[in-house]
């Protein structure tokens, strides 16, 4: 046994390699189990992101019954395509408008947050800032040239892309403000002058909701995408307790049968 | 190898104890591979129930919709039809339907929630072909009946109300889908009242 | 009765006989440790696979078009589509796993030498045929990695002088890789590799019975017989190592239900994050990596700064395991009584394998290409010092009997 755990200790490693990310994320707290989460997340995305983003894996009666949503009014309020509640949730544009609209269609966001991560989308969605030199006038932090616009604008309003160089504790940022990337300051020969260049995103505040209750909305809606992109993670986990616990039991009586046996070996 | 006293019972015990444990295990290991054999959400969102408007119908009109990938048949039946249907008890298998080949509100004489509108799954009881609706020459089948359903494949009868005729190979009534009234001139076909 | 119609089929075929000889009253050494569980769960696992992968193939939809929304329609749309996919995800990398771990077994206590050379051939040839199932196994869920990944290794023949560019079209059956590719991967993976894993098992297990299980101390218990013919250090394998060996199986489902029920996506090993978006000929992934159980070989490759060299390298890698039995000049088999070079000798090429998988998962960088020409030399200096020093190797006295 003890080996066994020796053995697999060896095998360790190999996952802390993990990949690293590049630009600063922040961490998503969303819980699958928070069903009003969920039901604003959906509402949100089918509001905001399906017209022209499908979740062409999922279908609406799922979701609705997954959310806890009555068919009816999952039919009558957030199917925008007049389709029958038990079809793919695929969005109504045609794929050529949009390749032609924005440079490529837009992606299908089934599995968006396994591919990219529920930290990426939380960020991507809030890291909007204004960029004339974009077509639809905005970029994106973490996705920089982005061909998307900012659909969430009359929710969140605009944001700037702003740098300041302070010293380590000094640094007095607007309200709402939120740091995008710290870096340190070298002069020309290379070395540190011990100052700090801080790039943060500074809202103008003008969007029907405060920061705050935009991330608790973007949250929710990252909710629903996590649940999106594997929407049986609850019961595959509550099954995974069943499943192991069982095992154990048969643990156990193979083991005894076991040491019955092997008491005549010496 | 060994000269220390075996316990069998002990031994059989733990043998069958283990067996029985991993038999349950066995049994459940093979619950996905028998429960994914079941209609997937695809084949169950195709298979929903079927609005049909049913307002243009004509009597003596058969109209034909599908509903998981089968015909239905909603037929309208004129006064003498249904006159008719009381005629021949004495020919069918069984013209009380006592079999269970219909929900129990299409349990009536007239295997129908209105009498004048038959609703069913046109495929013949017995290996599964699709009968052909006569609405005047069914008397060339059943001497006295005037209309009816024949099944060109073996040869099978049902009368106006979907009931079988006896000595023809077919065994059961033509099945009742579950259906209901929405108004006078919308069916759903494929669920109960009160189940959607 | 049953006695009845045991007999009735013993009269037709030799049912009691085989029982008998391969499990009811085959000897097998006593003293089996550890290393020596995992070649039953390799078989565990390939039952698995077998299993899940007819059922997958029930829903699964090989084209280009299709392939993608496939997956996802078992992993939603099919009931417990899911649990399939997974235990089919997962059970790859436990393949390897338990495949990795029963190849070091049988180098630690000598298991190829004579007489079981071919025992040693048949099981590399499970190894390489293990290895194409895999390869062509990761091209069908038709992700973005799937695809990437068999292009570079697809394109890895092109090395091969004056052939190699019509080889790589010949094998791709278009310019890309394209739902012909798939399609024919996809007939290799599910019906004609496995056909010959069955038939290779077949064999490494008639080669083993035929010539006698080794053991950690790695001498001939056959050697040594009571006056039944018996061997003193032999107990028959039924029941005793069936009964060991299930607590061996159940431990290792536990280990593969955590993976599958808890965390399918092995961190990104077992399932890459790439493979979510659907295959795209026109854009590559930023990082491309091998699954996990590639990256020592995918490491060897890469090491080497020439294309020909690293396919020849990556090739000989794999090459070198099945001359083992001659490379090894010695007589002594196990780790146990070997000498203290032979440890060190050994110690280095697991160091080296193991830093040479992780090398294989992280994008190269001048420092990290140095580690892995260091390590591909560890690797192969493994084959080439056993060589040297096996011949007029100072070993400890053999026990006459295996110790427990």
């Amino acid at each position: 046994m003890k080996k066994l755990f020796i053995a697999l200790l060896t095998l360790l490693p190999m996952a802390a390699f993990a990949a690293g990310g590049g630009a600063h994320l922040d961490e998503a707290n969303y819980d699958l189990r928070d069903k009003a989460s969920l039901q604003n997340g959906a509402k949100i995305f089918m509001n905001y992101c399906s017209t022209c983003h499908s979740t062409q894996y999922q279908r609406y009666s799922r979701v609705a019954d997954d959310l806890g949503i009555d068919r009816d009014v999952m039919s009558e309020n957030l199917v925008f395509t007049g389709v029958k509640v038990g079809s793919l949730m695929l969005t109504a544009m045609p794929t050529e408008s949009g390749a032609k609209w924005f440079g490529a269609p837009p992606p299908d966001l089934s599995l968006e947050a396994r591919l990219r991560g529920a930290d990426w989308v939380y960020t991507y969605l809030r890291s909007f800032y204004i960029d004339e030199s974009r077509p639809f006038g905005v970029n994106n932090v973490v996705f920089p040239s982005v061909g998307m616009p900012h659909v969430l604008e009359e929710l969140q309003g605009t944001a700037r892309l702003l740098e300041i160089k302070h010293n380590e504790e000094e640094l007095d940022l607007p309200e709402g403000a939120r740091i995008v990337k710290e870096t340190a300051v070298v002069d020309a020969n290379g070395v540190a002058t011990g100052e700090i260049l801080t790039s943060y995103l500074s809202p103008d505040g003008n969007g029907e909701l405060s920061a705050e209750e935009f991330d608790e909305a973007m949250l929710d809606l990252v909710n629903f995408l996590v649940y999106s992109a594997e929407p049986n993670q609850l019961e595959r986990q509550e099954m995974g307790f069943w499943v192991i616990g069982f095992l154990l039991i048969l643990l156990v009586f193979c083991w005894f049968l076991n040491r019955e046996y092997w008491r005549d070996i010496h | 190898m060994s000269n220390a006293p075996v316990d069998s019972g002990r031994r059989r015990f733990l043998t069958a104890a283990t067996c029985v444990v991993g038999g349950v295990g066995a049994v459940g290991a093979a619950v996905p591979f028998i429960k994914s054999w079941n209609p997937s959400a695809k084949a169950k969102a195709a298979g929903a129930p079927v609005e049909v408007d049913i307002s243009k119908i004509e009597p003596g009109q058969l109209i034909r919709v599908e509903w998981r990938g089968k015909p239905v048949w909603i037929v309208s039946r004129t006064e003498s039809v249904l006159n008719e249907l009381e005629q021949h008890d004495g020919s069918l298998r069984d013209p009380a339907s006592e079999q269970e080949q219909q929900p129990s509100y299409a349990q009536n004489k007239y295997r129908s929630i209105k009498s004048e509108l038959f609703v069913a799954v046109g495929i013949c009881t017995h290996l599964g072909c699709s009968p052909t609706y006569l609405p005047d020459s069914f008397g060339e089948q059943v001497e006295g009946v005037s209309s009816g359903f024949f099944c060109p494949c073996h040869g099978s009868k049902f009368d106006m109300a979907g009931r079988v005729f006896q000595s023809v190979p077919a065994p059961l009534n033509l099945v009742i889908p579950p259906h209901y009234y929405v108004d006078n001139t919308t069916i759903i076909i494929g669920v109960d009242k009160g189940a959607a | 009765m049953f006695g009845k119609v045991v007999n009735w089929i013993d009269d037709r075929i030799p049912m009691t006989d085989t029982w008998n000889k391969h499990a009811g009253q085959y000897p097998a050494p006593k003293n089996f440790n550890f290393w020596y569980y995992f070649g039953i769960l390799a078989t565990i696992v390939f039952v698995n696979q077998i299993l899940t992968g007819i059922w997958l193939t029930m829903n699964y939809n090989p084209s280009g078009d299709g392939a993608f929304a496939s997956i996802e329609y078992i992993m939603r749309d099919v009931e417990f589509g899911w649990l399939l996919r997974y235990m089919h995800s997962t059970g790859a990398s436990a393949f390897f796993v338990v495949v990795y771990l029963h190849m070091f077994r049988g180098l630690m206590y000598g298991s190829y030498q004579k007489p079981r050379e071919l025992l040693w051939i048949f099981g590399c040839l499970i190894f390489l045929a293990l290895m194409a199932e895999a390869f062509m196994g990761y091209l069908l869920p038709w992700g973005q990695m799937s695809f990437w990944g068999a292009q570079v290794i697809i394109s890895l023949f092109g090395a091969i002088p004056i052939i190699g560019d019509d080889l790589t079209l010949w094998i791709r059956g278009d310019y890309v890789i394209s739902g012909a590719t798939l399609n024919r991967f996809f007939a290799l993976h599910v019906i004609a590799v496995p056909l010959v894993l069955v038939v290779l098992v077949f064999l490494h297990i008639v080669a083993l019975h035929h010539v006698g299980s080794n053991n950690p101390d790695g001498i001939e218990i056959k050697e040594n017989k009571d006056e039944n013919g018996w061997p003193k250090d032999g107990i028959p394998f039924h029941p005793y190592y069936t009964v060991h060996d299930t607590v061996a199986v159940v431990v290792m489902l536990i280990l593969c239900s955590i993976v599958i029920f808890f965390m399918p996506e092995g961190g990104g090993y077992f399932l890459e994050a790439p493979n979510f978006e659907a295959a795209n000929p026109l854009k590559t992934p930023d990082h491309i990596a091998p699954v996990w159980y590639f990256t020592p070989f995918y490491a060897i490759l890469r090491a080497i700064p020439d294309k020909l060299g690293g396919v020849i390298m990556m090739g000989l890698a794999i090459a070198m395991l099945f001359l083992v039995p001659w490379l090894d000049r010695g007589k002594v088999k196990s780790i146990r009584y070997r000498s203290v070079w032979h440890k060190l000798n050994l110690t280095q090429f697991v160091i080296c394998f193991i830093i040479l998988g992780v090398l294989g998962t992280l994008a190269p960088t001048p420092g990290r290409t140095l580690l892995s020409q260091i390590t591909t030399l560890g690797y192969f200096g493994y084959f080439g010092l056993l060589w040297l020093y096996s011949k007029n190797e100072t070993t400890k006295p053999l026990p006459k009997r295996v110790t427990m």
